[in-house]
């Protein structure tokens, strides 16, 4: 269910643009939408593993958002459950929603793109009990894969 | 109450997902109300098949529906579009300003790995 999708193209390999969005030493140069600093950024990166990440923005408000991994391609393909765990939009709160990046090489660097989409509840439920969401679509697409070979 | 919004704002993007669907609302949008057979005339396809898309639509309570004799006709009914408008563009802006970051960061780390392998 793809809710949001923007697409980037970037004039860096896409390792070193994998290494940004999963390394807290990146994270910690990027996230947030102003120039406010980030204050916290963890991540364990493997399938079933958290991450929180805290900023402050320059108005002075604090913002903490976290979630699960639940796909992880190096270099490729990330897809992450995703939600404010303080500071979000009140109506908004304790909802869980997805987070699907796809890296791809082209010749100026990468083609990234980006969709935030919001998961279904029974879906997110099922994606807390070991990530198996992420799991079953790696299973479809590995037989799309033999299907069309 | 929030499972009942969450419940909403998926049944409003499951209704988008198709592009027919889209293009019936389009359509509600530039017109104000059509009759379902207005509605139909563009499509290729049967009238049941719209009446299908149309009931879509109305669970999703993006449309209304008032019977005149014979006639039904079809409103736009843009709560739901709006509730999730918002979120949709709360979000564009949101990451869009994360990834222009990304995109400066990870280019100058791309140049700073040239530059030293020089």
């Amino acid at each position: 269910m793809t809710s949001l999708t923007l697409v980037r193209r970037i004039r860096a390999r896409p390792s070193i643009v994998f290494e940004a969005l999963i390394t807290p030493e990146g994270i910690g140069q990027w996230w947030g939408p102003d120039a406010g600093p980030v204050l916290l950024a963890e991540v364990d990166a493997r399938i079933g593993g958290r991450f929180r990440v805290r900023f402050r923005m320059l108005d002075g408000t604090e913002h903490e958002s976290g979630g699960e991994i639940l796909e992880i391609v190096e270099a490729k393909r990330l897809v992450m459950s995703w939600q404010w765990t303080s500071g979000g939009e009140s109506e908004e709160n304790g909802e869980v929603s997805r987070i699907e990046i796809d890296l791809k090489r082209i010749d100026s660097g990468t083609e990234l793109s980006f969709t935030h989409a919001r998961l279904r509840t029974e879906a997110s439920r099922a994606s807390h009990e070991r990530g198996w969401a992420g799991a079953l679509d790696k299973l479809v697409r590995r037989f799309e894969t033999e299907h069309s070979a | 109450m929030v499972n009942y919004k969450e419940h909403r704002l998926d049944r409003t993007f499951g209704a988008l997902l198709d592009g027919t669907r889209r293009a019936i609302l389009a359509h509600l949008e530039r017109k104000e109300s059509a009759t379902v057979s207005e509605l139909a005339e563009p499509f290729a396809i049967k009238l049941p098949a719209v009446m299908k898309h149309l009931d879509v639509l109305h669970e999703a309570g993006l449309i209304t529906r008032s019977k005149t004799g014979r006639v039904v006709t079809v409103r736009l009914r843009p709560e739901p579009m709006r509730e999730a408008m918002t979120w949709l563009r709360r979000y564009e802006r949101f990451w869009s300003k994360n990834l222009d970051r990304l995109a400066a960061y990870a280019e100058r780390k791309e140049a700073e790995a040239r530059n030293g392998r020089r």
